[in-house]
């Protein structure tokens, strides 16, 4: 079986996070890795891997730092990877970035079946699995915590507050899956030297027959107008207990409607 | 790295890959776990191995034959650096044990058979390694040990007692050092793989320590233990002499542990000063605070730098033996210095067994005891130029 995993390279979240002048995210000046959420697609493309046979394929769209992305993915056992990577790409949105994906996917070959995470750990906006499946024309299973292969089918389960749902769809199909399904393995020593031989392909938009005008930030349908940072955090209430501590607390729970 | 250091060691794209897997272990699959573990005066060893082992922690230097990873030891040194950083000393020590203690005989002077009996599961995790040396009345002075394996047809006989065993209570074989011939002093000794199944064999006690309390450490009884030939490592009569060289290991992965342990420190301890107020300032703020910190951050700098030396010098196959003793010497001190300037600086909170501050405290007072204690390595340094001590 064969399997694309699109994999993001994001700023580290635990440094300082910034904006460009054009208002978008900083990638260069800032430390990047292999969006933690990835990392679980990655694990899940393994795991299915191992329990039969084929191979695994990384995908990222991004700027010359987001091979490491895929330089983490195959250390941690993916077979090849595909890096776009194009000055015309920068600011490019969810629906740009999908274009870019589905392009590439459809280039590097033949596949079964196409992974993705919850959500990237910058955007956040879960959009990009469900676009790339519809430019694809593939049975989307989003945001599942199972995974089972068989046959020509794919089944997950999809939890929610009130129901968990299974889901299953025919193959090719694209899934995204969340971080309850599995641990990521570390690479390993030998991932780590292993991955220097896979090959990695970087594909430019005219590779891919991709116009200009169709990504970045002219081409993009979205585009963000402005950003505040996060206000400081305001100072607590403090309750003096004097013999009616009790009633105070239940009193604000009750302005602010938690009771 | 530290800014504004250039290393003589050229780290690759591969060792700070191979660092960041191990900090993410450590991070994830160890310091999450380590107040329990010292609660409970021991870690699940069988449990937490094989998770070392996946990543390759267990048999860097060791032939991929048996599980290993062929790497050179530069390899060892970053994950030695990185287990240190582990919350507590007991854990990195046990690990210690496993890859650089009892295992490096086995790996070089081993057969093939015992190699894939004994040295493979410890490569794998499956099997946990302790190392027995030190005996009730011998330590330091290794040549004086008493535990005696008697010759009968292919077996030896093995009869003695082996004290503040390290994965004492939990191993599965005991890299042994024993005498096998009457000569005494330095001469007929032999490493000896003692399976702990083996009848006669017991563990007398679990010993109480001061600190590392998440590391097991026992006492070891051979009662008559019976172990085929097979089992002697290397060359019968030149176990002294392939524990010595062992013991360079086991001083270096000390020596690197403890760079790991002062870092994270040192950053817990930074991040603290400027925190905390006082007199209306930060600690930080106060130049004799500052300078007591940074003057450790040197001292911190010196050492790591000795021990790229000196892994540079161990790849290239010269002798370490002085530069393992000024980097174990080194370490011990030092690490003791920044545990109790870390204690001094945090004031009561310090003292409290909440605080991070107190585990560190005791944990660091080992290094310049267990691997060779200070006193031996000033031995080793001061023979090698010249004194006639003893």
């Amino acid at each position: 079986m064969n399997i694309v995993v699109c994999v993001k390279y994001v700023p580290d979240a635990q440094g300082d996070r910034t904006f460009k002048d054009d208002n978008t995210t900083d990638r260069e000046g800032v430390d990047g890795l292999l969006s933690e959420l990835d990392e679980y697609a990655v694990e899940a493309a393994l795991k299915l891997k191992e329990s039969g046979e084929g191979e695994v394929t990384v995908v990222t769209v991004g700027p010359e730092a987001a091979a490491d992305a895929v330089k983490k993915s195959l250390q941690m056992g993916a077979d090849k990877g595909v890096h776009v990577c194009d000055d015309a790409i920068h600011g490019s949105d969810a629906a740009a970035t999908s274009l870019l994906l589905a392009e590439a996917i459809k280039k590097s070959g033949e596949y079964d079946l196409v992974l993705a995470g919850l959500a990237s750990t910058d955007g956040t906006m879960s959009v990009v699995p469900a676009m790339l499946a519809e430019r694809l024309g593939l049975p989307q299973v989003t945001q599942v915590s199972t995974l089972e292969v068989e046959g020509g089918t794919v089944k997950g389960r999809r939890d929610s507050d009130v129901a968990s749902d299974t889901i299953e769809a025919s193959l090719p199909a694209l899934v995204s899956v969340t971080d309850q399904i599995n641990e990521p393995r570390y690479p390993s020593f030998k991932g780590i030297m292993a991955a220097k031989k896979k090959p990695v392909e970087t594909w430019s938009l005219a590779d891919l027959g991709v116009d200009a005008e169709r990504v970045g930030l002219a081409g993009s349908w979205t585009k963000v107008t402005s950003f505040a940072k996060r206000p400081p955090r305001e100072k607590g209430e403090i309750v003096t207990d004097e013999g009616d501590g009790g009633t105070k607390l239940a009193e604000y729970l009750a302005a602010q409607k938690f009771v | 790295m530290v800014p504004g250091y250039r290393s003589i060691m050229q780290f690759t794209d591969d060792h700070q890959a191979f660092r960041a897997s191990v900090r993410q272990l450590v991070d994830t699959e160890i310091n999450p776990h380590v107040d329990e573990w010292e609660d409970a005066g021991a870690f699940p060893a069988h449990d937490l191995f094989p998770k070392l082992s996946a990543v390759g922690l267990l048999g860097l230097e060791y032939e991929p034959e048996y599980g290993g990873e062929g790497a050179d030891h530069s390899f060892t040194m970053i994950a030695c650096e990185e287990l240190g950083r582990i919350n507590a000393g007991g854990i990195p020590m046990a690990i210690n044990v496993q890859s650089n203690m009892a295992t490096p005989s086995l790996a070089e002077y081993g057969t093939a058979e015992q190699k894939r009996q004994f040295l493979a599961p410890a490569i794998a995790g499956t099997a946990v390694a302790a190392i027995g040396v030190t005996e009730p009345d011998t330590g330091s002075d290794v040549s004086a040990l008493r535990t005696k394996a008697k010759r009968d047809g292919d077996d030896w006989v093995i009869t003695g007692r082996k004290l503040y065993i390290t994965n004492g209570t939990q191993a599965d074989w005991i890299c042994l050092l024993t005498r096998t011939s009457d000569e005494g002093g330095f001469r007929g000794m032999s490493q000896i793989i003692v399976p702990t199944d083996s009848p006669g064999f017991s563990v007398s006690r679990k010993l109480d320590k001061l600190g590392n309390r998440s590391s097991d450490t026992a006492e070891l009884i051979f009662d008559e233990v019976r172990v085929p030939v097979a089992n002697t490592i290397g060359t019968e009569g030149r176990g002294f002499q392939q524990q010595m060289k062992q013991f360079e290991i086991e001083r270096m992965s000390c020596a690197y542990a403890v760079v790991g342990q002062c870092d994270v420190a040192l950053e817990r301890l930074r991040e603290y000063l400027h925190q905390r107020t006082t007199f209306g300032k930060s600690l930080a703020s106060k130049q004799y605070v500052a300078f007591r910190v940074t003057e450790l951050a040197a001292q911190l700098d010196l050492l790591r730098h000795h021990n790229y030396a000196t892994c540079e010098a161990l790849v290239a196959g010269q002798d370490i033996t002085r530069m393992a003793a000024v980097a174990k010497l080194t370490a011990g001190r030092l690490v003791r210095e920044v545990a109790d300037l870390c204690m001094q600086f945090h004031g009561g909170i310090g003292y409290m067994e909440e605080t991070w501050t107190a585990r560190f405290f005791r944990d660091a007072r080992l290094a310049s005891i267990g691997g060779g204690a200070d006193e031996v390595m000033l031995q080793v340094l001061s023979r090698l130029d010249g004194f006639p001590t003893s």
